[in-house]
C-alpha cells in the first residue's frame, strides 16, 4: 500500500519521527482498535486515534447524548443532543480523517457479546464508567488474550493502567472484585473536571499508539496516578507476582466472564 | 521510625499496624482499598495483625470508577 501525497502531508508529523516513519503509519492505518464507552475517556481517545489514522476504530456505547455530557465528552456537539453516542463519534472520527473506517455497536456489553466484539481488534480501550464493565472488559480481554487500557476518573483524580497479555498483572490481580453498588462514588454521584478526561483518555490514545508501534515502555506492572489538584503523577510499582489472580492466576476460578449488577445510580451504564 | 507512605517519607511511631495507618491517614473508603507493602499485595484479612518496618513502602491503590 502506497501512500497518497494527501496522507504524506496528513501524517507528515508521524512520519519524520524516527520511531514512526512510513512503516510506523503504516502499521498504524493497519490497525484496528476497540474503545468501550464514547464519554469522558472515549471521547478524546477516539478522536486522537481517528486523527492519527488508526485504520478501523469500533466504538461501543449503548447511550444517547445528554447535555449535561457536553462538559466533558467533546466528541459529541450541542446539535448531537438525542443521538446515539456511537453515531455522533462516527461522525465526528469520519469528519477528522475519512482514512478511518469506524465501526459502531450500540449496545451494552455484556458477558454474552463482548468476546465476539473484542475478537477482531488488536487492542482495546476501556473507557466506561461503571465496575461492572470494568471487570468485564478485564476478564474478557485475558480469557481472549487481548491487550488494553484501563482508566477510570472522578472529581480532580484519574489513574490509568496497561495490560499485555502473559506480560503484566491485570485489572483484577489489583482489585479483586466490584465494590458494592454505591460503595465508592462514581462521577455522576461525586462529579469530575472535564479535562480529566482528556489527560487521561490521551494518554489512553498515547498507549495505544505505542503498542501498535512497539516502541517504548507501555504501562504495564504499574498504576499512573494523577492527581490534578496537586499537580501530580505517580507511577505506582504493581507486584509482579500475579499467580494468585483469579482469573489471570495459575489456577483460575473465574472461567466464565460474570454480568455484574450495575449500581443504581449509574442508571444508562456504559 | 521511617516508612514511605504513597511515595511520602514520613515518621510513624514504631510497631504501627497497617490498620492503624489506614486510619491515620484517613484513606477514603478503607474496606476497598488495595495496599501494597514492599511491592507485595496484603490480604485486606492481614491488615491488623501486619506490622509495619523501618523503611518500609506502602501504596494505597483506589477503585475509580469514572469515565464517562
Ligand atoms: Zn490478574
Amino acid at each position: 500500500m502506497a501512500f497518497t501525497n494527501e496522507q504524506i502531508e496528513r501524517y507528515s508529523r508521524h512520519i519524520i519521527l524516527k520511531e514512526v516513519g512510513a512503516k510506523g503509519q503504516k502499521k498504524l492505518l493497519n490497525a484496528k482498535v476497540l474503545i468501550i464507552g464514547a464519554g469522558g475517556l472515549g471521547a478524546p481517545a477516539a478522536m486522537y486515534l481517528a486523527a492519527a489514522g488508526i485504520g478501523t476504530i469500533g466504538i461501543a456505547d449503548a447511550d444517547e447524548v445528554d447535555l449535561s455530557n457536553l462538559q466533558r465528552q467533546i466528541i459529541h456537539q450541542t446539535k448531537d443532543v438525542g443521538k446515539p453516542k456511537v453515531e455522533s463519534a462516527r461522525e465526528t472520527m469520519e469528519a477528522m480523517n475519512p482514512d478511518v473506517k469506524v465501526i459502531t455497536y450500540h449496545e451494552f456489553i455484556t458477558s454474552e457479546n463482548i468476546l465476539d466484539i473484542i475478537k477482531d481488534y488488536d487492542f482495546i480501550i476501556d473507557g466506561t464508567d461503571n465496575f461492572p464493565a470494568k471487570f468485564l472488559i478485564n476478564d474478557a480481554c485475558v480469557m481472549a488474550k487481548k491487550p488494553f487500557s484501563h482508566a477510570g476518573i472522578i472529581r480532580f483524580q484519574g489513574q490509568l493502567m496497561t495490560y499485555v497479555p502473559d506480560k503484566s498483572p491485570c485489572y483484577r490481580c489489583v482489585f479483586k472484585e466490584p465494590p458494592p453498588k454505591d460503595a465508592v462514588p462514581t462521577c455522576k454521584q461525586a462529579g469530575v473536571i472535564g479535562a480529566m478526561g482528556g489527560v487521561i483518555g490521551s494518554l489512553q490514545a498515547m498507549e495505544t499508539v505505542k503498542y501498535i508501534l512497539g516502541v517504548g515502555e507501555l504501562l504495564t506492572g504499574y498504576l499512573l496516578t494523577y492527581d490534578a489538584l496537586k499537580m501530580q503523577f505517580r507511577k505506582v510499582k504493581l507486584p509482579s507476582d500475579t499467580h494468585k489472580c483469579a482469573v489471570c492466576g495459575n489456577n483460575p476460578t473465574i472461567t466464565k466472564l460474570i454480568d455484574y449488577e450495575q449500581a443504581e445510580c449509574d442508571g444508562v451504564g456504559l | 521510625m521511617n516508612i514511605t507512605v504513597a511515595g511520602v517519607k514520613k515518621e510513624v511511631r514504631d510497631g504501627i499496624t497497617v490498620a492503624q495507618l489506614i486510619i491515620d491517614e484517613k484513606v477514603e473508603t478503607p474496606e476497598y482499598v488495595t495496599v501494597t507493602v514492599n511491592d507485595e499485595f496484603l490480604e485486606n484479612t492481614q491488615f491488623e495483625e501486619t506490622v509495619l518496618s523501618e523503611g518500609d513502602n506502602i501504596e494505597f491503590l483506589y477503585f475509580m470508577g469514572g469515565g464517562q
